[in-house]
Formats: C-alpha cells, sequence, structure tokens
C-alpha cells in the first residue's frame, strides 16, 4: 500500500511537471508557423496543411485551416491581413529539389469568420529539379527600418536565399535576383534587433523522431541581404552559427524558429519538438522565452513550479511576510572566544514550526526584505492547471512553503498575502521570463500590472516597464 | 514741560528695555547660535513656507529632544516592538502640532551611566535602567542636507546619542489635489510614519538610513494642509532619516508648501 502511494505520488508530481512545461491540447505540429494573434486567439500552421488554434496561448487544439498542403509554412500580419507563405515540393530522398514557395492573403485566421477566405496563392520563388537550392521552408521577415517584405527560404539541399516581396501584393518585386545568405539550414527566418538583422535556421538532423538532432543557430548582420555571421565570426554561407536552442532532458529536435513579441522586453519563440518523451515521442508545439545576451538571442527555460526566494531586481531583497523576526537561538560564536579544537556542530535551519505561532491569523502585508532563508521568505509555486495559461506559460499560486498563505493581488493595484487559497484570479501568477534573464510576475486579475518594488521594502502593482529594475524579480531556486 | 521731558525719557527707556529683552529672548531661542555643533547639519527656519528641495525631500521638521530608550541592539525592532514603542497615541486625538519651544514632560526609561572603570563590560550584561521623568522641548529646524541627522541633533544640542527615540513633525500645505502618490522613507534605525494620524508605513529591523527603503499604500494628497508625523528609534550608531513624497513613476513631488 505504502508502495502504491509513492508510485501515485511520483505519476502525480510527473504530471504536474509535465504539465508545467509543455503546452496542453493536442498540440501535435511540425514546422509551426509563427505564431499569429487574431480576434484574441493564437494560431500557428504546420507542414501537410491546418494547424493549430488557442485560446490562451497554452492550451493548444488543431482547427486551424490552410489549404496547399506541402511544407514548413509561415505567416505575418500586415496591415489588417494576415499573410501565409507555403511551399509545395516533391523533393526529398524520393524525388527532386523542384520547388515553390507560394503566398496568400486572408482577412482572419479565424475559420468560423465569414471573412475567412484565402486569396489564389501566387509563387514568388522556385528551385529546379538539381539546382543548389530547395525552395520550400518560407520565413517572412518585414524589415521596420524600411517596410520592405523579405522571405528567406531553402533547405540542406544547398543555399538559403532570399526573395523580395510586395507587402502590398505578396508577389515577388520584379527584377530582383534572389541572394544566396546561408548554406544548409531549414526553417529560416530573419528578425531584427537594435540594428542587427538575424538570420535564424535549423540545422541537424530532421524528422527521425527521438532520434532527430535538430537544433536552432544564428548568425547576424548589419545589412538585410548579410553577411551573416556567427560569434566565432563564420559566415552562415560556410555553415556557421551560433546555438540558440537543441535538445531537453525529454523533448529533442528543436525546430523552425518563429518569434512573438509580447510586450516590450518579455519575447517568446516557437518551435517543434521532434519528439516528446512525455507524449508519445510525437512532434509537438513548443513555446520558450526569448533571452538576449551580449546581442544573442538565447532560448529561456521553461519554468518550473518549486520553492523559490523571489528575489528584486531593484535591490537584491527577497519577497517576504511583513511579521516578526524571529531570531534564531543559536549562540554567537565570535572566532576570538572560540576553541579552534572544539566540534563542529551542524544547526538546522530555522522551522516553520518554530515562527508560525508568532504569525498573526488572517491577512499579512507582503514586504521585501534582506535574505535569510526564513520560512516566512520561502515562496513554493504550484501550478493551478484549470486556470488555464498565456503564450508559453501557466498560472501559478504563490505562497508560503508548507502553508496556504497565498499571494494576492487588490483591487486598488496592491498586494497581500491571503491567509488562504481562494482561486480567484487575483491569487493566480503570470510567470514570464523576460529578454534580460530576469522574470515579471503578473497577476490574472490586472493584466499589464505586475508585481513591483515601488521602494526597497514595498512590493505592489505598477505597470510593466522592461526599463525599470522596479518590474524585475529573480528565482532562486531553493 | 520737565514733567513731559522725563515722561519722554521714561518711554524710550522702557521700549529701549522691550527691544532689548525681545532681541535677548530670541538670542535664547536661537538652537543653532546656542550649539554651533549644528551649524553643519541644521539652520533655522525662516518664516517663509519652503518646498521640497530638488530631490522632493522635506527638510523643515519640528524635533522633539530624544526620549531615552536604551537598546544595545538594533536588532530588536520587530514590527510589533516598533507598533508598541513608537505608535502609543501621542499625535492622534487632541495631538497639535507642536512650536518651537513647546514643552512636554514624560516618563522615560533612563540608562545609569556604565561603570567603565574596570573596563568595558562583558556582551550581554544589560546596563541597569530606571524611571525618569524629564521635560523635552521641541525645535524647529531645517536640514542643510536631504537626510535630518537625529545623532548630531541629539549630541549637538546635549540631550543625548544613543538609545532613543525620536519625533519628527511637519506641515504641508497642498495646493489642489495630487492623486497616485506615497510617502517614501528611509531611516537609521527603525521607525514609523503617519499622515494626519494615519499609519502610512513601518520600517522595521536594524534599518540604514536609504532614501526610499520603504513607501507607503498609493494616496491622494487633499487640498490642504496635512500633518506629518514621524518616530525613528535607534539603538547605538547613526540615525537619521529621510522623507519625501513619489509619484507613480518614482520620481520626487514637488508643488506643496512646508509651513513653518
Amino acid at each position: 500500500m505504502k508502495r502504491a502511494i509513492k508510485l501515485i505520488t511520483l505519476a502525480a508530481s510527473a504530471l504536474v511537471s509535465f504539465s508545467a512545461m509543455a503546452q496542453e491540447g493536442k498540440p501535435w505540429i511540425h514546422d509551426p508557423s509563427t505564431i499569429m494573434e487574431c480576434d484574441g486567439k493564437y494560431y500557428t500552421f504546420g507542414t501537410g496543411g491546418g494547424g493549430l488554434i488557442s485560446e490562451d496561448g497554452w492550451n493548444w487544439n488543431p482547427g486551424a485551416v490552410r489549404p496547399g498542403g506541402g511544407a514548413a509554412p509561415d505567416a505575418i500580419k500586415i496591415g489588417d491581413r494576415y499573410l501565409v507563405a507555403y511551399s509545395a515540393t516533391g523533393g526529398g530522398l524520393g524525388g527532386g529539389h523542384a520547388g515553390r514557395v507560394l503566398t496568400m492573403w486572408n482577412k482572419t485566421l479565424d475559420p468560423n469568420s465569414p471573412d475567412f477566405k484565402y486569396t489564389e496563392a501566387i509563387e514568388v520563388a522556385h528551385s529546379e529539379m538539381d539546382e543548389d537550392c530547395d525552395a520550400i521552408d518560407a520565413g517572412l521577415f518585414m524589415d521596420p527600418t524600411t517596410g520592405r517584405l523579405y522571405c528567406t527560404y531553402g533547405t540542406y539541399f544547398g543555399f538559403i536565399r532570399m526573395v523580395e516581396l510586395d507587402p502590398r501584393t505578396g508577389a515577388k518585386v520584379e527584377g530582383t535576383v534572389d541572394p544566396n545568405i546561408a548554406i544548409d539550414c531549414e526553417a529560416t527566418t530573419m528578425i531584427y534587433r537594435d540594428g542587427w538583422y538575424y538570420l535564424l535556421g535549423t540545422h541537424g538532423t530532421c524528422c527521425d523522431g527521438v532520434n532527430s538532432t535538430y537544433n536552432i543557430v544564428v548568425g547576424r548582420s548589419r545589412n538585410v541581404t548579410g553577411p551573416f555571421v556567427d560569434n566565432m565570426g563564420r559566415d552562415m554561407i560556410a555553415g556557421g552559427g551560433k546555438m540558440v536552442i537543441d535538445g531537453d532532458d525529454r523533448q529533442f529536435g528543436a525546430g523552425h524558429f518563429g518569434r512573438y513579441i509580447e510586450d516590450e522586453g518579455i519575447e517568446k519563440m516557437s518551435f517543434h519538438w521532434e519528439a516528446d518523451l512525455d507524449r508519445s515521442a510525437r512532434s509537438v508545439l513548443a513555446i520558450r522565452p526569448i533571452l538576449w545576451v551580449n546581442g544573442w538571442p538565447v532560448g529561456g527555460e521553461a519554468f518550473k513550479a518549486g520553492t523559490y526566494e523571489i528575489s528584486s531586481v531593484r535591490r537584491g531583497y527577497a519577497l517576504e511576510l511583513a511579521v516578526d523576526f524571529v531570531r534564531q537561538n543559536i549562540e554567537r560564536r565570535g572566532g576570538w572566544r572560540m576553541d579552534p579544537n572544539e566540534p563542529i556542530v551542524v544547526h538546522p535551519n530555522q522551522k516553520l514550526e518554530d515562527v508560525i505561532g508568532t504569525w498573526p491569523e488572517g491577512e499579512i502585508p507582503a514586504r521585501i526584505g534582506d535574505w535569510m532563508n526564513r520560512p516566512h521568505q520561502r515562496w513554493t509555486l504550484t501550478v493551478v492547471p484549470e486556470a488555464g495559461g498565456y503564450v508559453g506559460g501557466q498560472y501559478y499560486k504563490i505562497q508560503i512553503e508548507g502553508t496556504d498563505k497565498t499571494l494576492a493581488a487588490t483591487e486598488d493595484l496592491d498586494v497581500t498575502v491571503a491567509p488562504a487559497y481562494d482561486g480567484s484570479d487575483a491569487q493566480l501568477w503570470r510567470i514570464e521570463q523576460a529578454v534580460d534573464g530576469t522574470y515579471r510576475i503578473m497577476p490574472k486579475s490586472t493584466p499589464g500590472y505586475v508585481l513591483t518594488s515601488v521602494a526597497d521594502s514595498t512590493p505592489s502593482l505598477a505597470k510593466w516597464d522592461f526599463n525599470s529594475d522596479n518590474c524585475k524579480w529573480n528565482f532562486i531556486a531553493k | 514741560m520737565k514733567h513731559l521731558f522725563r515722561t519722554l525719557v521714561l518711554v524710550a527707556a522702557l521700549a529701549a528695555a522691550a527691544s532689548f529683552t525681545a532681541d535677548a529672548k530670541k538670542k535664547k531661542t536661537d538652537l543653532i547660535e546656542k550649539y554651533p555643533a549644528l551649524a553643519p547639519y541644521f539652520s533655522t527656519p525662516a518664516e517663509a513656507a519652503v518646498q521640497p528641495d530638488e530631490l522632493g525631500f522635506i527638510r523643515r521638521w519640528v524635533l522633539l529632544e530624544p526620549i531615552s530608550k536604551p537598546n544595545r541592539t538594533n536588532t530588536v525592532f520587530v514590527d510589533s516592538y516598533i507598533r508598541e514603542n513608537l505608535d502609543n497615541g501621542w499625535n492622534k486625538g487632541d495631538f497639535k502640532v507642536p512650536a518651537d519651544g513647546d514643552k512636554v514632560t514624560m516618563q522615560v526609561e533612563y540608562q545609569k551611566p556604565v561603570d567603565m572603570t574596570a573596563g568595558r563590560p562583558m556582551w550581554g550584561v544589560e546596563p541597569e535602567t530606571e524611571m525618569k521623568k524629564v521635560k523635552l522641548t521641541w525645535h524647529a529646524l531645517d536640514s542643510k542636507l536631504f537626510n535630518v541627522k537625529l545623532y548630531r541633533y541629539a549630541v549637538g544640542t546635549e540631550t543625548g546619542r544613543y538609545g532613543a527615540i525620536f519625533r519628527a513633525v511637519t506641515v504641508i500645505d497642498v495646493p489642489e489635489d495630487i492623486e497616485n502618490v506615497r510617502l517614501a522613507v528611509g531611516s537609521n534605525s527603525a521607525s514609523m510614519w503617519w499622515i494626519d494620524g494615519e499609519e502610512a508605513l513601518i520600517l522595521s529591523g536594524d534599518r540604514r538610513m536609504v532614501m526610499d527603503d520603504g513607501a507607503s499604500k498609493r494616496l491622494t494628497l487633499k487640498k490642504g494642509r496635512h500633518v506629518i508625523t514621524g518616530a525613528v528609534i535607534n539603538g547605538p550608531g547613526m540615525s537619521d532619516f529621510c522623507v519625501r513624497f513619489i509619484d507613480e513613476n518614482g520620481n520626487p513631488v514637488h508643488n506643496y508648501n512646508i509651513v513653518k
């Protein structure tokens, strides 16, 4: 019986871990296009046609509609329309490498909308049977500095090329020649940040399930057409590329990057795992934070439930209950009065039962103070699966370890610690890693307002401001 | 005629004497002249109202001479201690804003002088204390610094050094409602602050003076006059505080006057 309980506990903890780290629903997809938001829902298209829809960015299910079949689509919103690119190919081992990249428009991505109607697809690039290019795997990019639209395409079979498109029609700009910008990548796409153009591509073995070595790399250039050079100075046309994300512990084969900018300083990337061991080794949609480290994009970690110090970036103090500090009764051992030969004693940390009796009943204010690893400073974050999620994450309750005392937002845009969890939106927190590796902590009840240090020792809620350390926190696992 | 002359001389003499007495009284109440050690830190307030300084700090305060409260360490200043010792109703009910020179009589805990002839007392040996009736004076001062140096105030006025509770009062005139501001305080050591008698914030523990260490909840400073009161407690070491209002973005609030 004891063993059975242990097994159930293990299974439950595995389930919590699983649900905290991967998109829920039926997120089965290969080569997911960049996530698009349309009328409050999220969409991504995949190889073979169709795609996924999500109401909240966390639970994904089949339902998106993309005609044309073919491989590796991408999407971009221009004005009030969506341009979708995909490729028709007979390529691969069984055939040649003749490919066609096509684009088409739609006013909406919602297949139930009366406005849902794709325009006729038009070819914008192609490759011949045995050319040093495989015209598939389209990646759409609008240069924010010029408003010019580009599409990169190509695979491991030769060069990656880019074609300039007319952003009004989605057609190739007449008279332009598609330059070669990289070699031996798949699923390329471009992004722009701080004066740099980044070309991301997937290297490694595709489509081999759990043995796929797919990984996403990047090079950068000051010019939209390259040369795109990695951190070692290697041109991507010579195979260069700095790692953005590769395999994880239980998921392998990261491929087909798409950037999703949620807010200033909050960026996420969509891609697929070729195989998720927790999900029948299927190819699944993945969403991770994008970090920017020394001017390079790096894949962030999925946030994990656990017990943490929540440390303010403003001062480095720790979020805590505003209760009397209880001293530990361990004799002070000043070095000048200590017998150097006396045996060493290992003392325990202060325990919850040592102090909880001194805490008031009911609501207790939250405060920020010197980290001392005391019970009033240790916060356990637990996923609340029934609360839904957001792009790339689920909601958490944040409680003092071993208690039901729960961090809560208040109606007047402040924070407090409620005596018990009540399941309200004010007690559900969204944990998102910012591009600098810190975290923002936002209650479900007041989107846009985040946990903030309004003074070194005073937490409250304020509008998210990526440029202020007041809004940022670090989670230090305990 | 002779009588008239004598009368005029007498009136002149009385006027001169009155003037001399007023000057003497004024001189007597000029704390800075009496205690030159205060001069680097404080000045005598002018009659005209002033505004907060460039960073929004309030430099004009009426300070009570230190209330003796011996503590060998600042680590005892937990929240409940602060409430018990600083929030005893002194600034509520029929509290009147003290004027310069006002006096208050109270019983205080007083530490007897430590006998050092046999060397420094052993650590952990608590010095003896006794209750003592004292008369303390309020002094109106402008701080020359953004932070009000309580230690220098106590030492400079020869009224204390360590182990004390300081009380501070200031009055502000707000010309129009100012919404969504916070009272932001730093203090050495722990402190408690009120606006119009309502608790604004507590800074507990062994505090260092850090600008914007703690802040009140959002509040609206309504048009009109408001009284800000604070109490700072310190065991050994330096003692000071700094107070300002900050807006939603943490920027200083300036648009109000601090009256004498």
